[in-house]
């Protein structure tokens, strides 16, 4: 079943993050090749012609697009070990829903703190902790949000850790004290070192998004 | 006593994916009409978040989002599958649902949008056709699915259908069927399926009401 497996990745993308995590959860082996995103790889361009985008995880010459397919797929083939995808019908709907969400909201409004100032700033700073409140209303007392071990949620929202340190320097707020529950849940993936492992340093996240800024002639 | 209701609006291509996918699997349902300018206490019961039909509601627990909702009838009701079984199938098939799904709240706009707004809404409409027709219809297949129609068509279905309708209100013409020849067929083929024939709304109905929307929308605007 494992054949040969490639990810093309970007060490800041939250997206590729989450692939690396279910891969290092179920400790699956496979070459981690960086793009360069100025300069995409032919290999890139030929495995994702659609959207172009990384990350792509090649499974045995074959390529799976979009992160949240990538962690669907994994778990599947592999599914002897650490299952991340609930098995009950009705809380994978719960799930799947969540990670939607996730997906449209976090990522979109998390950029816009880092781009824009002024108002646009403050409202999307605001809605940015209102779903983060959300969230913690889903998590409740669980210690993830997939129960007593890793789920697709968890997988799907811890990347993000990483980009909290950049918005909070950018936004001028603390994340902390407003979702206290949320960096609890937080600390608790990063003890995993499935998690740590997988996530690049804050600092350096931060680094990237103020070049970023000085290339987009953002102040 | 029904085990399953759907909270809906008539002209809504959410609403109707999941209409088809009860219908093709011949599971009975309880249709229940939302006024969306209205929301019943219900509903906003049931989808507080983001307070949307479709609602999809089955032994008294909530579904919401029209994929997640197609996915879950998929798992419980496992006849005439919409997904394939192979791992790697199913990944390409939602990699196409997932491409549809995020161009769909894009592409509505096509009517509610004037001048560079619109011609940006216009280049999505074209960008989805073009992959359409080049990376996802490739072999000449009569469906997504292969003989059948599956989720991904289901998933198209704006295409299908809506795309005539926002061209009407909107006055432009965006779909030229020469140039998209392996789209054209597939969409002759989507509607020809029984099932879609019989469980399309009117889009003469669907125009007069988007026409009246889109009056209001300006009118707002200039306000």
């Amino acid at each position: 079943m494992a054949g040969e497996l490639v990810l093309l990745d970007f060490w800041p993308s939250p997206f590729g993050m989450r692939s690396r995590i279910a891969l290092a959860e179920k400790g699956i082996p496979y070459e981690y090749r960086e793009e360069d995103l100025r300069n995409k790889s032919d290999l890139l361009l030929q495995m994702n012609p659609v959207h172009k985008k990384i990350p792509v995880l090649i499974h045995n010459g074959k390529p799976v697009c979009e992160s949240v397919i990538q962690v669907q797929y994994i778990d599947e083939v592999w599914h002897d070990k650490a299952p991340l995808i609930p098995s009950d019908p009705y809380q994978r709907a719960v799930a799947r829903f969540w990670v939607d969400f996730i997906d449209k909201k976090i990522y979109e409004l998390g950029s816009k703190i880092w781009k824009t100032k002024g108002e646009e700033q403050a409202n999307a700073k605001k809605e940015f902790i209102e779903c983060l409140k959300l969230l913690e209303g889903e998590l409740g007392d669980k210690t993830y949000f997939g129960g007593e071990s890793l789920g697709y949620v968890d997988v799907a929202l811890v990347p993000f850790y990483s980009w909290f340190y950049a918005y909070e320097k950018c936004g001028d707020f603390s994340i902390e004290a407003e979702c206290p529950k949320m960096i609890a849940w937080v600390k608790r993936c990063m003890q995993k070192e499935s998690v740590a492992k997988s996530l690049p340093d804050q600092e350096k996240v931060y680094e990237f998004i103020l070049q970023l800024k000085k290339v987009f002639g953002i102040e | 006593m029904a085990v399953v209701k759907l909270f809906g609006a008539w002209l809504s291509p959410y609403v109707y994916k999941v209409i088809w996918a009860l219908k093709l699997k011949g599971i009975p349902y309880e249709y229940i009409e939302e006024d969306l300018s209205n929301k019943s206490p219900l509903l906003l019961q049931y989808n507080p978040i983001h307070k949307k039909v479709p609602v999809l509601v089955h032994d008294g627990k909530p579904i919401y989002e029209s994929t997640v909702i197609l996915r879950y009838i998929d798992e419980i009701w496992p006849q005439n599958p919409l997904l394939p079984a192979n791992p790697y199938d199913r990944a390409v098939a939602l990699f196409w649902i997932k491409f549809a799904d995020d161009k769909n709240p894009i592409i509505a706009k096509l009517y509610q949008t004037e001048g560079e707004e619109q011609q940006a809404v216009v280049n999505e409409w074209l960008e989805m056709l073009e992959a359409m027709e080049e990376h996802a219809l490739i072999g000449g297949k009569k469906f997504f699915g292969g003989d059948e129609i599956n989720m991904v068509d289901i998933a198209f279905c704006m295409v299908a259908h809506w795309l005539g309708v926002f061209e009407d209100t909107a006055g432009l013409k965006v779909f030229e069927p020469h140039k998209f020849p392996q789209v054209s067929s597939w969409i002759q083929n989507f509607k020809s399926v029984p099932i879609i024939k019989d469980n399309l709304p009117d889009t003469d109905k669907i125009v007069a009401y988007l026409k009246r929307r889109k009056e209001m929308l300006l009118t707002s605007k200039s306000n």
